[in-house]
């Protein structure tokens, strides 16, 4: 563990502009989705990226961690039997 | 300041970007071999691939005084065709003894299909055979976290393995503690869209330390960038890190792990003196 030397005042003023263009980008990005023809309500990438949002909006750290595996296939331990793979 | 980039495509790259890594500060480089944006059709092509890794590009580098290093394998894109993956890993220990050779790799997964993992572990069995480090490569995007478990799966099922001597590259915020944790090193790959940004590779120094992890810019034949190492330089003296950690990462990390192949015959290069008044 190495702490971050700067203050999360200071953090935050470097990432303020950075956040809120990247909030920015996401909202016009869903907003492109909806106003173009057809529907992607069914469609799993769209469950997937509201699950995303409410991850960020919560308190508990681990964030990007988290992120990363609403976007993640599941790991089965036993994947050798399941695909048929002999212990190496 | 000096870096090595431990990942690196460069017979992908042009001569140009060679120099431009100089002038940056690379002093030296290792290049696992991977997929050409094709798939090979025979163990000929495979052989002059590894002819131009070990000897071409070497000289190339050299032009520039940048140490040139390498891994050898086929890559898990092309291990769906089992019987030219065996010929393949056959021919291999031809290459091993030739300078700047590192070890086996990248191997790995890339869907996570049982062909791929059936040529990873024959893979393993022979850096195993040959006492050959082994540097491994990682799926994208969805098939990330499980194709590197079952990696880990894998790589822990082999007693003969020493952990220390193995790196699985392009781990990223939810897989990097399982790969640490299990006494691997790890290797934070800054690539557009699909792998890591410089910012993040700082935030994980900051969350797991210095220790077994490398940066690397896996700067190819797709958009990617080979000077980010530099880049996540840049980025650890903007968050205020000390000069020492950042040269832990990007120096001496490298080289404590390059150091356990018999390969490795680096010569850092001179510092100059401070001037006396």
């Amino acid at each position: 563990m190495t702490a971050p030397p700067l203050s999360a005042a200071d953090m935050l003023n470097r990432e303020f502009l950075e956040i809120r263009a990247g909030i920015l980008a996401l909202g016009a990005a869903l907003d492109r989705i909806e106003r173009a023809s057809g529907d992607t309500a069914d469609d799993p990438r769209m469950a997937r990226i509201k699950q995303a949002l409410a991850r960020l909006g919560g308190e508990r750290p681990g964030r990007a961690e988290q992120v990363q595996l609403i976007f993640s296939l599941d790991y089965d331990q036993a994947w050798r039997r399941t695909l048929g793979v002999d212990r190496g | 300041m000096y870096y090595l980039d431990p990942h690196i495509h460069m017979v992908s790259r042009v001569t140009d970007d060679y120099e431009t890594l100089a002038k940056m500060g690379c002093v030296a480089m290792s290049e696992p071999a991977f997929w050409a944006g094709f798939d090979r059709g025979s163990i000929d092509g495979f052989r002059d691939y590894f002819r131009q890794l070990t000897e071409f590009e070497p000289k190339r580098a050299g032009w520039y005084r940048v140490q040139h290093f390498t891994w050898l394998c086929i890559n898990a894109k092309e291990a769906e065709n089992v019987r030219l993956s065996r010929e393949v890993i056959a021919m291999i220990p031809e290459f091993l003894d030739k300078p700047g050779v590192l070890g086996i790799g990248e191997i790995g997964l890339n869907k996570n299909t049982k062909n791929e993992s059936i040529v990873f572990l024959e893979h393993l069995d022979l850096a195993m055979r040959t006492n050959e480090q082994i540097l491994i490569h990682t799926p994208h995007l969805e098939d990330k976290y499980k194709g590197t478990r079952m990696i880990l799966d894998m790589l822990c099922g082999d007693s003969r393995i020493d952990h220390s001597r193995v790196l699985v590259d392009h781990v990223e915020e939810h897989t990097i503690r399982h790969v640490l944790d299990e006494g691997f090193w790890a290797g934070m790959t800054l690539y557009p869209v699909s792998k890591c940004t410089p910012q993040r590779a700082v935030d994980m120094i900051e969350m797991y330390g210095p220790e077994r992890l490398l940066v690397n810019s896996a700067g190819d034949w797709g958009p990617s960038k080979p000077t980010a190492v530099p880049d996540f330089i840049l980025a650890m003296r903007l968050r205020g890190h000390p000069e020492s950690l950042i040269r832990k990462v990007v120096y001496e990390n490298p080289i404590e792990f390059f150091s356990q192949s018999r390969g490795f015959q680096f010569t850092p290069p001179e510092v100059p003196q401070t001037a006396q008044s």
